[in-house]
């Protein structure tokens, strides 16, 4: 049906001039009578409890209202339950991580908070702790979820008595989502069962209904706003002790209470990609058929809660090998508990399978390019389903073309310039393509302009540009007369914005939606005397009505179960290391979407640029350090954890199949905020490899690590 | 952060008068240093002294040196075109610092007193020497991958963070410091310290002294300079190792030479030791091999920062080789 659809050229941002003139507004910069600033002072120690807590100074500091902790906090209908997470802000004397919140002080101006809290005296009781991942490895704790456990089909190990085989173990260190909007919260109760809140959230309605529940109100007494987010990638999915604790410091004060986190508090108490070690065991037949993958997985989490992502997933399906064994487990330290980051799980476990699959293609002799080829699979044999969409050999060929794949010299360590070593490295990434259940409503005016609302997310991607052009491609309007409004709770259902679904769910409630709406304009046309196509503000007039409102919600149905859905990724990179001093740049990439249908050509090429970008963070420079004798992160500052500046990023070209998945949708658009970034960090060590011989198995590819390195070849 | 009193001096007499009277006040310039160590309570002045209206911005060509005023910013420092001119090096090593806004901010004298950026120093829940006499040095057992392989004691492994003062250092450059009644001058190679058993002072300038500026003799290195900085991201990231590297070559022979290291102790660190070595000698791979071996001869590292030894050794060989090719 997708064929039908006559998508606008490209359209700009609809909210570009917003955000770059700074009318966008985000959580933090509302401002309510009487607004009030929360600062939060946090454990020194990493486990144990608060035997005292003196917050006499910081009460009669200038501006004061309150100290709130776990001793005068107010009733809070969701902690009064046993059940639930161990570790809830201000719940108990109990330290479960360092720099845990154990207090907030709440004063008239943000620099008197500030002040206030540097007087608040805690004393402790310390307990032995542990959070060392890497020593820390034998003391795995099996996930309880089956479906993340152990996985074998055809026999367990068969690397071991293949022709030709690789076995090795890969690690990653902790990484921050550190987006650059800090975290925080501002919440009023409008009345003592009613709340408001402006939040940074990637879900407006999962923030309403954890508050709700958390402070016993119906959902519909809690209102969230949240139309802008400046950047999550994972880390607002979930809504954080600090925002429940300043909801309950809004409720002790009686006034709007704002709390926007420092840069280091970022590090420990909105979640992580949590560290990893992985062990990838490779084997072939001598013409380079896979004959047996194992990939085994331990990743960190928390005492107090378990986290578990999916970082062997694509080993069971990305290539065609009978024999597959999988294992997973996590280690539970002291320390705060990680939450998805972008490519969740899958980009973990890529950076693994894909530097493996290159080891062994190197192994056999083989153009890696050619060895990926050879084993894509015609069906997934995890799931026993066909894809519903898959494009890899012509994605494989577009890219090789666009990098320049032919200068590549299989034998690594020869191509230079000047004192740099020049190298190229491939990977593939996925990750799985869904579509949820979304409502949108349809608001057509009688000038013709149409408003969209739904309570959909965007943090940062251009969901109202991708819907907007969707609602255009359906009614034939011009994109400029449609708005699409979202991020706030009262609007009409949809899902938090993670798993890159927005597009894929809410886009095809506007394309349901907005169908209906035609269906009922025809009839509206027709009833009136005037032709089926009739321009709609003629339709309306005629009819003598103000607008004409359409809701609808919209989900996927049976093709769900009968394909295997995922969207691929290919990143091809050029890289140069320095001779001497160990020092590796990238210097091109192409990289290339293979999502369905782009319904958005300018904002989806953003989503691949920053992937890219955020990939090259992860494969050279972040890495959240953290001394094990302390609990405490060492670098938690944008000075010290490094991501990619300007000058580190070269021009980034990217491709997009732009074939429609029959089966996924009725735009056949699939998602791409997560496959812009998986195995971009494998792609980089391969190509590190390919230029030195080395070859590197721990994240990131520092210069260190490049010098210490012997080349293998 | 606690509350403190901002005053503003309008001379330099005034600026040392309202610092003698407070033992707790400090001076404030551009502020990118300060500001940061009293948000993480690393410092707690109870007066701020800002000292950006005295007349000290003046870059200006004098009798055999350049004098650069302490509030001159790095940036007007690095852009000057009597720099560019005849500073080569101590421009590269400026524009290879910080961020354009932290160089657009900061300031000579600053730059000088900047502390280090050693993260056991700026958490004040872990012990540090340097911050807290006899509470120990976290980083020597710890995380210390960043720290010193040259100068270092049981007490700090810290290392000075400056790019600015590495290229001073080999510039042979002159430290100008305001005292209550009068001037004194003091060689760049001097001004900080080793940490020793007083890690808590970064240098040697007096408690009622100021800095007034810089002053770098002319030379005749020409273009044949080279300021490396390897770091862990094309910018904005303080050093693993950079060098300062200048020579006068006469045909093949060198006829002068100068190095520095930084990242690599708590001081910038000359290598006068090499500097003799190479001096009168023709430049030859083979003899730039065996300079840099030995200047990293008496290196001692930790667990964390072993490359720093070669790639320190790496560093000077590509360096030099620049600094000779430069024209
Ligand atoms: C994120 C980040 C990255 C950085 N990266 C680099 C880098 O790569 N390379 C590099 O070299 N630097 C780097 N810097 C450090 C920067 O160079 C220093 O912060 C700056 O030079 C300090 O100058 P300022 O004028 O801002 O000093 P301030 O912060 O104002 O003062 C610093 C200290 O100097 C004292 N002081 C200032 N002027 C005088 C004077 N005239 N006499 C006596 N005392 C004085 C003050 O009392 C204070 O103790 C970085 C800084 C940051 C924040």
């Amino acid at each position: 049906m997708s064929e039908k659809f006559l998508f606008p050229d490209d359209t700009d941002r609809v909210d570009g001039v917003a955000k770059v003139t700074g009318k966008a507004r985000y959580f933090a910069e509302f401002d309510l009578p009487g607004l009030t600033y929360a600062v939060l002072v946090t454990s020194s120690i990493t486990k144990g409890r608060i035997t005292q807590l003196n917050t006499r100074n910081a009460a009669r500091a200038p501006g004061v209202l309150a100290v709130v902790s776990h001793l005068n906090r107010p009733v809070t209908a969701g902690y009064e339950s046993k059940e639930g997470p161990a570790m809830r802000i201000f719940y108990t004397d109990r330290i479960f991580f360092n720099g845990q919140p154990v207090a907030m002080v709440v004063a008239d101006t943000f620099e008197r908070a500030t002040h206030a809290a540097s007087l608040v005296e805690v004393g402790y009781e310390k307990e032995a702790f542990n959070t060392d991942f890497d020593g820390s490895l034998d003391q795995v704790k099996k996930p309880k979820n089956p479906a993340q456990g152990a996985y074998q089909r055809g026999e367990a190990d068969a690397y071991k008595q293949a022709a030709v085989s690789v076995e090795a173990t890969y690690t990653l260190p902790v990484e921050t989502h550190n987006p650059m909007e800090l975290h925080g919260i501002l919440a009023f109760w409008n009345a003592a069962d009613k709340l408001t809140v402006y939040a940074k959230t990637q879900g407006v309605k999962a923030t309403q209904g954890t508050l709700a529940r958390t402070f016993g109100l119906p959902a519909e007494n809690v209102q969230v706003f949240s139309e802008f987010v400046g950047g999550g990638f994972g880390m607002a999915l979930r809504t954080w002790p600090l925002e429940i604790g300043t909801v309950m410091a809004a409720k002790l004060v009686g006034r709007p209470v704002k709390l926007v986190i420092t840069r280091d508090q970022m590090f420990t108490m909105v979640g992580n990609r949590p560290a990893a070690w992985q062990k990838i065991g490779l084997g072939a037949s001598r013409n380079g058929r896979l004959t047996g993958i194992t990939h085994h997985s331990l990743a960190q989490s928390s005492v107090y809660e378990d986290f578990m992502e999916n970082i062997t997933g694509m080993s069971k399906f990305m290539y065609g090998c009978e024999n597959v064994n999988t294992t997973s487990g996590i280690v539970p330290l002291d320390l705060s508990v990680p939450i998805w980051m972008r490519g969740p799980g899958e980009a973990t476990g890529a950076f693994a399978l894909e530097s493996a699959i290159d080891e062994l293609a190197f192994k056999l002799n083989m153009d890696p390019l050619d060895f990926r080829v050879l084993n894509d699979p015609e069906t997934d044999l995890e799931k026993n389903k066909p894809f519903s969409d898959k494009n890899l050999k012509e994605a494989y060929k577009r890219g090789a073309q666009a990098i320049g794949w032919k200068n590549r010299v299989q034998r690594p360590a020869q191509l230079t310039e000047g004192d740099w070593q020049i190298g190229y490295g491939v990977s593939t990434g996925v990750f799985g393509a869904f579509r949820r259940s979304a409502t949108v409503r349809a608001v057509l005016n009688a000038d013709g302009s149409l408003v969209l609302q739904s309570a959909a997310s965007d943090i940062g991607p251009g969901t109202a540009t991708g819907m907007v052009r969707i609602a255009a491609g359906v009614l034939g309007i011009p994109a400029s007369s449609i708005t699409f409004e979202l991020g706030d709770s009262s609007l009409p259902p949809a899902p938090s914005q993670g798993g890159s679904s927005t597009l894929s769910t809410v886009g095809a409630a506007v394309n349901d939606v907005c169908l209906q709406l035609l269906g009922n304009l025809k009839e509206l046309a027709v009833n009136a005397g005037l032709k089926a196509d009739a321009p709609f503000a003629d339709i309306l007039k005629k009819n003598n009505l103000p607008y004409v409102e359409v809701t609808k919600e919209s989900k996927g149905g049976a093709e769900q179960a009968k394909y295997s859905m995922y969207s691929f990724s290919i990143h091809f990179v050029q890289v140069k290391v320095h001779r001497r001093t160990g020092v590796v740049k990238v210097s091109r990439i192409v990289s290339v979407g293979d999502a369905g249908k782009i319904v958005s050509p300018k904002t989806a090429k953003s989503q691949m640029v920053g992937g890219a970008v955020g990939g090259m963070g992860m494969a050279l420079t972040e890495e959240a350090v953290l001394d094990s004798r302390y609990g405490r992160y060492i670098n938690n500052n944008f000075g010290d954890y490094h991501v990619p500046v300007n000058a580190d990023v070269p021009d980034i070209e990217v491709i997009f199949i732009d074939k429609p998945d029959p089966h996924i949708n009725p735009m056949g658009a699939k998602g791409m905020g997560e496959i812009a970034l998986t195995g971009f960090s494998a792609a980089v060590a391969n190509a590190v490899f390919n230029a030195t011989g080395k070859r590197i198995r721990s994240l990131p590819i520092t210069p260190d690590k490049v010098l210490q390195e012997t080349a293998g070849v | 952060m606690i509350n403190f009193q901002y005053l503003r001096a309008g001379s330099t007499e005034k600026a040392l008068a309202l610092l003698a009277k407070d033992k707790n006040a400090s001076f404030i310039a551009g502020g990118t240093n300060l500001v940061d160590l009293m948000k993480k309570g690393v410092s707690s002045p109870d007066k701020l002294i800002d000292i950006n209206k005295l007349p000290l911005k003046d870059i200006s060509l004098e009798e055999g040196h350049i004098h650069i005023g302490a509030l001159a910013s790095n940036a007007a420092v690095a852009d000057h075109a009597l720099i560019r001119e005849k500073l080569p090096l101590l421009s590269m090593a400026l524009n290879k610092g910080a961020s354009a806004q932290l160089r657009n901010m900061a300031t000579v004298g600053g730059n000088l007193m900047q502390r280090t950026r050693c993260g056991y120093f700026y958490d004040i829940t872990m012990p540090c020497n340097k911050r807290k006499p006899g509470s120990g040095c976290g980083a020597l057992e710890g995380y210390n991958r960043m720290h010193a392989i040259f100068g270092h004691s049981e007490n700090c492994i810290a290392v000075h963070p400056s790019d600015m003062c590495v290229a001073l250092a080999a510039l042979d450059a002159v430290v100008v410091i305001g005292q209550p009644n009068g001037e004194r001058r003091i060689a760049l190679s001097e001004f900080h310290r080793l940490p020793g058993k007083t890690p808590q002072l970064d240098n040697n300038l007096k408690a009622n002294e100021i800095i007034l500026g810089v002053e770098v003799p002319l030379n005749t290195y020409g273009r044949h300079v080279q300021y490396l900085k390897v770091r862990d991201r094309s910018s904005y990231a303080f050093a693993l190792v950079s060098v300062a590297a200048a020579l006068e070559l006469d045909g093949n022979r060198i006829r002068e030479v100068r190095l520095a290291l930084g990242g690599v102790a708590h001081k910038p660190w000359r290598l006068t030791a090499t500097e003799a070595f190479l001096r009168g000698r023709e430049f030859d791979p083979a003899l730039i091999r065996e300079a840099a071996n030995r200047s990293v001869a008496e290196a001692r590292a930790f667990k964390h920062n072993k490359f720093k030894i070669t790639l320190a050794a790496e560093s000077i060989v590509q360096a030099l080789s620049e600094a000779s090719q430069q024209s």
